[in-house]
């Protein structure tokens, strides 16, 4: 084998390997411009519940929590409801000392949403009320679990 | 209804993409290697190649199947490593004088690693099972990090041992150990951290926790101390108390712990260096690699990485050979050689991208078991990497670990694709749309179990 063609290989080698590295990057890009992963984020929050909501239901589109220790966060409402607590198999999993495991359930009722208690310990509260079940849900209302507050937002 | 629901995309084609990318790379440096010293494509290129193919492709298919959402880059990162691994271990086989047929077995354990791999993707549909097991993960851990002091099976191989045999066969079980303990940590740490880092006394401006909170803790270091003890093996003592105070930190956010962490650590080191021989000479070589009548080994690699330069002696043409296990401890100077500064770099930076990949799916992952694993077993990559690539280049004392998918051993190569494998599954269920999982459970109120027994969970609805 001629000394040129394996000179060949070899930086051809090399440059695959960067193209390789380059390639990836540029998969990722979403990591270094904005984030699609995080709940948090601005990806689900604000693209993914926009055509959630097609089945024309009214009020509000997601929750977004505006005090306690996750503040910032938001997650869609979707059909299938959003059950709210400590335990990990919660849609919304609360770090909130205050919260119980199954806290509260929002699922959506008549053309609305409607939020239950699922027998919390320290309550849930819309507005300054305390809950128990099938309590409407509009848009703008503050709930407050422990110390976090969400609100229902368009 | 939930058909109109915006789906992320699973993003497996651009996995296929990639895989087919990193396939063909490998497939370059193993013809590059034949054609550099035998004048020739190797012989066994179409039969090894294709049978690397398909296994690689086989793992792609059944994360289309059962873990669809899955981050796309971490199976054509991780081909790539374990294929240019199996091309450098071939190619030092290849040399003159070389003992044994390290390639083969390699890849019987690439087969066996993948094999592993799928069975967890099969078995654990969700990473949160896991925790069931918290307290028999940890104690299977630290049973089997402890199993090569057994008389019987316990292997002394190199001044370490790490090694248990049988038969024929021996295996390093702190690879598995290492998991296992990650697991187990993850569990106990996301249980435990609110104790750990609300409640307790301030010593010296620093918060420490309660004697009890700090049981498990204070184990955990005993152990890793008697690993570097009685296995003498400094390199798995490190990693073991890294990914433990990594851990910690995350899950508790305070910083006092990397100094308590880092302050144990350094007395542990003090106190090695004074107490055994091997470590003394472990630093001198690190200070003075060329010191007479030592090891030559680090300066062997050196000059190894010195004379492939920038863009190295091309795959098959330098003599990485002639550094004493230049096929496993030392095969990251073996690639420095023949692939030069630039290729290492690409090594790395292949590195950092699993590592990256594994803290997104943490940030991404909902539960707080799902992102301490994926973060502790990112971060233990990168200690790893970074002590393997740090000892032979002299930026701290050399200690034997493997290099992530590259070193010939089989029980690295299988410990690192199921610590990829539970990358995915983590990454899957961060990714993987609420309505896929929770749809069915939260509609069947009745039949509803709460499957995780944290005493938090507990303690909220008490």
């Amino acid at each position: 084998m001629s000394e040129l063609t394996l000179t060949a290989i070899r930086l051809g080698l090399l440059a695959l390997l960067w193209a390789f590295i380059f390639s990836i990057v540029s998969v990722l890009r979403g990591d270094l411009y904005g984030t699609h992963s995080a709940a948090r984020g601005r990806g689900r929050g604000q693209s993914a519940p926009a055509r959630a909501a097609k089945p024309a239901r009214r009020g509000p589109t997601r929750l977004a929590i505006i005090e306690g220790p996750m503040r910032g966060g938001s997650v869609p409402l979707t059909e299938n409801g959003v059950l709210i607590g400590r335990n990990p198999e919660c849609t919304l999993v609360l770090s909130d000392d205050f919260a119980s495991g199954r806290h509260a359930r929002i699922y959506p009722g008549g053309d609305g949403w409607l939020i239950d208690d699922l027998g919390s310990t320290n309550g849930t509260y819309v507005g300054s009320e305390r809950i128990g079940e099938g309590t409407p849900l509009p848009e703008g209302a503050r709930v407050r679990i422990g110390q976090t507050v969400l609100e229902a937002r368009k | 209804m939930a058909l109109s629901l915006a789906r992320p995309r699973t993003r497996r084609n651009t996995e296929l993409v990639l895989l087919i990318i990193a396939i063909a790379i490998v497939l370059v440096a193993y013809a590059n290697v034949g054609l550099a010293i035998e004048d020739s494509l190797p012989v066994d290129f179409y039969t090894v190649g294709g049978g690397f193919a398909v296994v690689a492709f086989a793992f792609h298919l059944v994360l289309r199947w059962k873990a669809a959402y899955a981050d796309p880059v971490l199976l054509p990162i991780v081909t790539l490593l374990n294929g240019l691994g199996l091309v450098m271990i071939h190619r030092i086989d290849l040399a003159p004088g070389a003992l044994d047929d390290a390639a083969p077995k390699q890849l019987m354990w690439t087969v066996v690693g993948v094999a592993a791999a799928v069975a967890l993707i099969f078995l654990v549909p969700d990473h949160r099972r896991l925790r069931r097991y918290t307290f028999s993960f940890g104690l299977a851990g630290f049973v089997l990090l402890l199993t090569p002091l057994l008389p019987v099976i316990g292997r002394n191989i190199n001044g370490s041992r790490v090694w248990i045999g049988l038969g024929g066969f021996s295996f390093q079980p702190s690879e598995v150990a290492k998991i296992l303990i990650a697991i187990f940590f993850a569990s106990y740490l996301v249980q435990t951290r609110d104790a750990l880092s609300l409640v307790g006394r301030r010593v010296l401006g620093l918060p420490l926790p309660r004697a009890r909170d700090m049981g498990p803790i204070l184990i955990a270091w005993i152990a890793s101390l008697g690993v570097l003890v009685f296995e003498s093996d400094l390199g798995t003592s490190l990693l073991f108390f890294g990914l433990f105070v990594g851990m910690l930190y995350v899950a508790t956010e305070r910083r006092s712990w990397i100094i308590i962490g880092l302050g144990l650590f350094l007395v542990g080191t003090y106190v090695a260096s004074i107490l055994f021989a091997h470590f003394q000479e472990r630093v001198t070589l690190w200070l003075n690699p060329f010191a007479p009548g030592m090891s030559d080994q680090i300066a062997k690699g050196l000059m190894g990485m010195a004379a492939g330069g920038l863009f190295g002696t091309g795959l098959g043409q330098g003599h990485p050979e002639l550094t004493y296990y230049a096929n496993s401890d030392f095969i990251i100077p073996s690639f420095g050689e023949e692939l030069g500064l630039v290729g290492l770099f690409a090594i790395l930076a292949l590195y950092g991208l699993i590592v990256e990949r594994g803290l997104r799916a943490a940030l991404a992952s909902r539960d707080g078991f799902g992102k301490l694993l994926a973060t502790g077993l990112a971060f233990s990559m990168a200690l790893q990497v970074f002590v393997v690539v740090g000892g032979v280049t002299r930026v701290i004392p050399l200690t034997g670990l493997t290099t992530p998918f590259l070193s010939a051993g089989g029980s690295s190569l299988l410990a690192n694709w199921v610590i990829i494998a539970l990358l995915l599954r983590i990454s899957d269920q961060a990714r993987r749309p609420a309505t896929d999982t929770r749809a069915e459970r939260l509609a069947s109120e009745d039949t509803q179990v709460v499957t995780t027994r944290a005493p938090h969970a507990q303690r909220g609805r008490a």
